[in-house]
C-alpha cells in the first residue's frame, strides 16, 4: 500500500488495479466455490421433480455469476472509500486523470463484456425453460413446450376463493382437496379459476401458474421423488390468501392408481352431480363480478364463451401406472 | 426559440402591481389549502348527493352497502372542488370569460407553501411536504405490516383490516415514488440547472403538485372506505369485487396519474426549450438528463394508468365489461394495461435517482463524472428499454408461452444501459479525493443497495428461476431494494446535499451521519432476510405463515422498527436545523461547480439576474481555472464558481460572453 508512488500516477495506478484485481479473483473464487459447494445442493425449490432440479441449477448458475460481479463492485466500492478518501496523505497532488483513449477503451470493454453476458443469459435461461418443458412455469392453454412423451396424467387444478380442488378428468372427473400425484409420470396441470385470479404455487415441485378465470393455464412437471409437498396460493386473491395453503404427496405410480381409482368409486354419486368436466368453467355468479352482472348461468357450470374446447382426455389407464 | 421569456408574471420587482388588492384580502377570503379543503368536503358531499340520486337503488351488498357511483362521483368532484378551492383554474375561467385574469404576485413569507403558487421553487419544496407526508404514512403502515408478521398464527389485526393495510402500503408508496424525485428536486432544480429563470407552463406545474396532494387525500379515504384487498397491483376480477375501497384505489391512481403527465409535460418542455444560451445538449448536468427521460416516461407510459383506471371506474359504476371474463371482458386487459404502466413506473422512480447520485458523486470525489455522454446514453436507452419489459411480471399468468423469452431478453437487456450507471459512478471514484459528507455517504450507499437489487432482478427475469421466486418475498426484497435502496437513499442524499440551497439552512451534520448509518444498515437488515424468506416459500402479502419461518421474519420486523426509527433522526433534523435553530447556510457549502449553487442563497424570485452564458460543463474539477458561466454581475464573490471550502478560489474563473465562441450567439435576454 505504501508503496504506491505519488510521483508516478501511471504506475499508481496499476498498483491500484493490481490489489482490487486480486481482492476480487481470490473473493469470487472462494465465494462460487463455497456456494456451489455447500449453499447449491440445498437451494429452493430442491430436486422433487425434474422443473425443481432445473430451477435449482438455474439459480445456482446466476449466482455463481452474479456473485463475482456484486464482489467486483463491492471491493471496489471499498477499496475506494479506504484509499482515495480525501483524508488521506497525498490527496492534494493533481488530479490523476484517466486519458480519453483510456476512459473510451474502459467505456467499449464495459459495454462489449455486459452485453456478452447478458446474451448469454438468455441463451442459458431460453435453453432452460423448453428443455424441462416449459420449466413448471404456466404455459397458458396452448402451451408450445410439451414433455417428450405420450402418456401425461392431466390434473385439473381448480382455484377458488379460499382454496384449491383438483380434478382428475382420467377417472371419471372426480373432484377432491386431495392432491395426490405419481412419481416419474408427466404430469399436466391444468390450472383455472372459478372466481379471481389465484397462483398456483407447488413449491418443492417448482410449479408456479395462475388461477386465470376462464382460461385453462397449463403446466407440467415430472416428479422424482416421493414425499409431501406444498401448495400456496401466489397471487392475492382477497381476504384470506394467506391461509390459502394445503398439501399434496407425491407417491409411488402403483399406489397413485389405487387411490384414484377407490376415490373415484368412493366419489362416483358426487361426481354426477358436478357440471361435466371442462378445461375452463363459467366464475360463480356471487364470485368474481360481485353479483353487479346479470347472469344466467349456475355458478361453476362448463364455460360456454372464450377457452371452451373439446375435451379429450386420453384415459390414465393402469399400464401407464406400472411402466 | 429556446430560452424566450417573453412575459415573465408580473410583479418581480417595482411597485406592487394593482393585482396586489387580491392578496390584500383577508386571509380567510383568500385562496389557500383551506378553501381547497372546503372545496374538495363540499364536492364530495355534492357528488355523493348526484351519485345516489342518478344512481339511486343501485346499492350492492358487496360494497357494504355503498353506492359506487356516490363514491367515485364524489371523490372526482372533491377533488375537483379541492383544486377550485386552491384557485387552479382561476386563470383559465377568467380567460375563458374574456376577462383579464389577475396577474400572479410575488409572495413571501410562510403561507406561499399553502397557496397555488407559480414559482418553481415553491411547488418544489410544497412537494417535498406533500412527499413525505406520503413517505411518513406510508411507512407507518410498514410498520403495521411488520408487527402483523411478527408471529405466523397469532393476529393483531384482523384479515381485512390486514389485507387492507398492505394494500395502502404499497399504493401509497408507490404513488410517492413515482413523485418523490420528480417532484420536489425536478421542479426545484431544473430551472436553476438549465439555466432558466421560470419554468415553461408554470400553471400546469402548480396545477401538478395540487393533484399529487389531491391524490393523497383519494388514497386515504380508502380507509374509512373499507380498504382494498387487491395490493396495489389492483388485479381485475377482485377489483370488481371488492368494496368501496377500490374506488378511491381507481380514482386516486387517476388523479396522481393526470398530476405525473402534467408534471411530465412541463418540465420536458423546458428542459428541452428554456436551455440558457451555451447550456448544449453536452453541458446539460446528468441529472437533468435523468428527468428528461423520466419525463418521456411520465408522459407516454401514464395515461395508460389513467385510462385502464376509468375502464375499473366504468366496470364497477356503469357496468361495462372491460375486465370482466364472463361478459367478454379480460382480466389480461388490466394486467396488460397495468404493467404497460407499471414497469416504466419503476423506472420512472429510479431514473432520477441515478441522476442525484451522478450530481453528488463528482462534487464529493472531485473528480469530472467518468463517462459522461455513456452515463446519459444509459437514461434514455433505459427509458426506452422500459416500454418493452412489461410481460416479465407475467411470466407465469398463461401469457402466450412463446412470450417468454423475448421478455426475458428484453429485461436482461435493460441491465445493460443500467451497467452504464454503474460505469459511470465508479470511474468517478477512480483516484478521487473522497469527501464523506451525508450526501456522499447517501450516493455510495444507492450503489451498494441497487448493486442488489439489480442482480436479483436478474433472478427474476430468468424464466426458470422466476418459476420459484415469482411473487414471493424474494420479488419484494428485490423492488424494495431498488426503489427504497435506490430512489429512496437517492433522495435523501438529495435532500442533504441540496437542502441548504433550498432553504437556506445547515442541517446538523451529525444527526445527518447518524440518519445515514441506522439507515443503510437496517435497511439491509430488514430486506436482506428477505430474499431468503422468499425462497423458502413465503408469497407476498399473506397475513400466514409457515412457522418455521418465524425466527426470519421477526428478525425483519425488529429491523424494520430501527430502520423506521431512523426517519424519526431525519424528520427532527429537518424540524431543528430549519425551524428551531437555524444556521444559516452558504450560498455554496459543497463547492459544487452545478449551476444552481452560483446563484445566492435564497435564490432569487426569478433565479438569475440576466440569463447566464453557459460556457462548461459543470463537472470539471480537474480544470479549476475553467469557469462555468457568464453571470453577468462581475467580482460578486457569493456567485463563485465551485471550489471546495478552503480551496483556491481562482480568478478570472468568468468568463465573458463577448469572447467566448462557443455558445449561443442568441441576445441577452432581460
Amino acid at each position: 500500500m505504501a508503496t504506491a508512488a505519488p510521483s508516478a500516477p501511471q504506475g499508481g495506478n496499476s498498483h491500484d488495479l493490481r490489489t482490487i484485481a486480486t481482492i476480487w479473483v481470490v473473493l469470487s473464487i472462494v465465494g462460487d466455490l463455497a456456494f456451489w459447494f455447500l449453499a447449491g445442493p440445498h437451494i429452493p425449490p430442491g430436486r422433487m421433480s425434474d422443473q425443481a432440479r432445473g430451477a435449482q441449477f438455474d439459480f445456482n448458475v446466476l449466482f455463481v455469476i452474479a456473485l463475482p460481479v456484486v464482489i467486483l463492485v463491492w471491493t471496489y466500492l471499498g477499496f475506494a472509500v479506504i484509499r482515495w478518501r480525501a483524508s488521506r496523505p497525498n490527496a492534494d497532488e493533481a488530479p490523476v486523470i484517466v486519458p480519453p483513449r483510456t476512459a473510451l477503451r474502459i467505456q467499449t470493454s464495459w459495454i462489449a463484456i455486459t452485453s456478452v453476458v447478458v446474451i448469454g443469459l438468455f441463451g442459458f435461461g431460453t435453453y432452460e425453460l423448453i428443455a424441462p418443458a416449459g420449466a413448471g412455469g404456466g404455459e397458458g392453454p396452448t402451451p408450445i413446450w410439451k414433455p417428450n412423451t405420450k402418456t401425461i396424467l392431466p390434473i385439473q387444478v381448480i382455484g377458488q376463493q379460499w382454496m384449491w380442488t383438483y380434478r382428475y378428468p382420467s377417472f371419471g372427473g372426480f373432484e377432491t382437496t386431495q392432491l395426490m400425484v405419481p412419481k416419474n409420470t408427466e404430469i399436466a396441470f391444468h390450472v383455472t379459476s372459478l372466481d379471481v385470479v389465484h397462483d398456483f404455487w407447488a413449491y418443492q415441485l417448482g410449479v408456479k401458474a395462475d388461477a386465470n378465470p376462464n382460461e385453462d393455464d397449463v403446466a407440467y412437471v415430472k416428479p422424482e421423488q416421493l414425499g409431501r409437498f406444498t401448495v400456496r396460493c401466489d397471487e392475492l386473491c382477497g381476504l384470506w390468501h394467506g391461509a390459502m395453503y394445503s398439501y399434496g404427496h407425491v407417491v409411488a405410480p402403483t399406489a397413485f392408481y389405487h387411490w384414484a381409482t377407490t376415490t373415484e368409486q368412493k366419489l362416483a354419486a358426487n361426481t354426477k352431480t358436478l357440471p361435466p368436466f371442462a378445461w375452463t368453467y363459467t366464475p360463480g355468479a356471487n364470485g368474481a363480478s360481485g353479483s353487479l352482472y346479470p347472469s344466467n348461468v349456475d355458478p361453476y357450470s362448463k364455460s360456454s364463451l372464450y377457452g371452451s374446447s373439446t375435451v379429450k382426455v386420453k384415459q390414465y389407464g393402469a399400464s401407464a401406472a406400472q411402466s | 426559440m429556446a430560452s424566450t421569456i417573453t412575459t415573465p408574471v408580473e410583479g418581480s420587482t417595482g411597485a406592487p402591481p394593482p393585482a396586489q388588492r387580491m392578496r390584500n384580502r383577508p386571509a380567510w377570503a383568500s385562496q389557500h389549502l383551506g378553501t381547497a379543503l372546503i372545496g374538495a368536503v363540499g364536492g364530495y358531499a355534492f357528488g355523493h348527493w348526484i351519485g345516489n340520486v342518478i344512481a339511486a337503488g343501485y346499492t350492492v351488498p358487496q360494497s357494504n352497502g355503498q353506492n359506487d357511483v356516490a363514491v367515485v362521483l364524489g371523490l372526482s368532484l372533491g377533488a375537483l372542488g379541492y383544486l377550485i378551492g386552491i384557485g387552479a383554474f382561476n386563470y383559465p375561467i377568467a380567460k375563458m370569460f374574456g376577462r383579464e385574469p389577475l396577474p400572479e404576485v410575488a409572495e413571501e413569507g410562510w403561507q406561499r407553501f399553502f397557496r397555488f403558487n407559480l414559482d418553481h421553487k415553491v411547488v418544489g419544496m410544497q412537494y417535498v411536504i406533500v412527499s413525505l407526508l406520503f413517505l411518513f404514512t406510508g411507512g407507518l403502515l410498514a410498520m403495521a405490516i411488520r408487527t402483523e408478521l411478527l408471529n405466523p398464527t397469532n393476529h393483531i389485526f384482523g384479515a381485512g383490516t390486514y389485507i387492507a393495510v398492505v394494500g395502502e402500503h404499497g399504493t401509497i408508496m408507490m404513488m410517492m415514488a413515482s413523485s418523490v424525485v420528480i417532484g420536489p428536486l425536478g421542479n426545484w432544480l431544473v430551472p436553476l440547472m438549465i439555466g432558466s429563470r421560470r419554468m415553461a407552463f408554470p400553471r400546469v406545474e402548480a396545477t401538478s403538485v395540487w393533484l399529487f396532494s389531491a391524490g393523497y387525500l383519494v388514497i386515504l379515504t380508502a380507509l374509512p372506505l373499507g380498504g382494498f384487498p387487491t395490493g396495489w397491483t389492483g388485479y381485475a376480477p377482485l377489483q370488481n369485487q371488492s368494496t368501496a375501497g377500490m374506488d378511491s384505489y381507481l380514482v386516486g391512481f387517476a388523479i396522481i396519474g393526470m398530476g405525473m403527465i402534467l408534471a411530465g409535460l412541463n418540465l420536458g418542455a423546458t428542459i428541452i426549450n428554456y436551455r440558457a444560451p451555451g447550456m448544449t445538449w453536452g453541458r446539460v448536468p446528468i441529472f437533468v438528463w435523468s428527468v428528461l427521460a423520466t419525463t418521456a416516461l411520465l408522459v407516454f407510459a401514464t395515461p395508460t394508468l389513467v385510462v385502464a383506471g376509468l375502464f375499473g371506474v366504468l366496470d364497477r359504476t356503469a357496468l361495462t365489461a372491460f375486465y370482466v371474463n364472463e361478459h367478454g371482458g379480460s382480466s389480461f386487459l388490466w394486467e396488460n394495461l397495468f404493467w404497460f404502466f407499471g414497469h416504466p413506473e419503476v423506472y420512472i422512480m429510479a431514473l432520477p435517482g441515478f441522476g442525484i447520485v451522478g450530481e453528488i458523486l463528482p462534487v464529493f470525489s472531485r473528480r469530472p463524472l467518468f463517462a459522461y455522454k455513456v452515463g446519459a446514453a444509459g437514461m434514455l436507452g433505459v427509458a426506452l428499454l422500459s416500454f418493452f419489459v412489461w410481460q416479465h411480471h407475467l411470466f407465469q399468468s398463461g401469457i402466450n408461452p412463446d412470450m417468454r423469452p423475448l421478455f426475458m431478453l428484453t429485461t436482461e437487456l435493460i441491465s445493460i444501459p443500467t451497467g452504464f450507471i454503474f460505469l459511470v459512478g465508479l470511474g468517478t471514484l477512480w483516484k478521487a479525493r473522497i469527501r464523506f459528507e451525508p450526501p456522499m455517504l447517501f450516493a455510495l450507499a444507492v450503489y451498494f443497495n441497487f448493486l442488489i437489487g439489480g442482480v436479483t432482478g436478474v433472478f427474476l427475469s430468468d424464466v426458470p428461476v422466476n418459476v420459484t421466486v415469482h411473487g414471493s418475498f424474494f420479488v419484494l426484497a428485490h423492488f424494495h431494494y431498488t426503489i427504497m435502496g435506490g430512489l429512496i437513499f437517492a433522495f435523501f442524499g438529495g435532500l442533504y446535499y441540496w437542502l441548504p440551497k433550498m432553504t437556506g439552512k445547515t442541517l446538523n451534520r451529525k444527526l445527518a451521519i447518524w440518519h445515514f448509518w441506522i439507515m443503510f444498515i437496517f435497511f439491509n437488515l430488514t430486506f436482506f432476510p428477505m430474499f431468503i424468506i422468499g425462497l423458502l416459500g413465503q408469497p407476498r402479502r399473506v397475513f400466514e405463515y409457515a412457522t418455521r419461518l418465524q425466527g426470519l421474519n421477526d428478525f425483519s420486523s425488529v429491523s424494520a422498527y430501527i430502520l423506521g426509527s431512523s426517519f424519526l433522526i431525519f424528520a427532527f433534523n429537518f424540524v431543528w436545523s430549519i425551524y428551531i435553530d437555524p444556521k444559516r447556510a452558504e450560498s455554496n457549502p459543497w463547492g459544487s461547480r452545478g449551476l444552481e449553487w452560483q446563484v445566492p442563497t435564497p435564490v432569487p424570485h426569478y433565479n438569475f439576474e440576466r440569463l447566464p452564458v453557459v460556457v462548461a460543463d459543470p463537472y470539471r474539477y480537474d480544470e479549476p481555472d475553467q469557469g462555468v458561466a457568464d453571470f453577468g454581475t462581475f467580482g460578486d464573490p457569493a456567485l463563485s464558481p465551485g471550489a471546495a471550502p478552503g480551496e483556491r478560489v481562482p480568478h478570472g474563473h468568468v468568463q465573458s460572453s463577448d469572447d467566448s465562441g462557443d455558445f449561443d450567439p442568441r441576445p441577452p435576454i432581460i
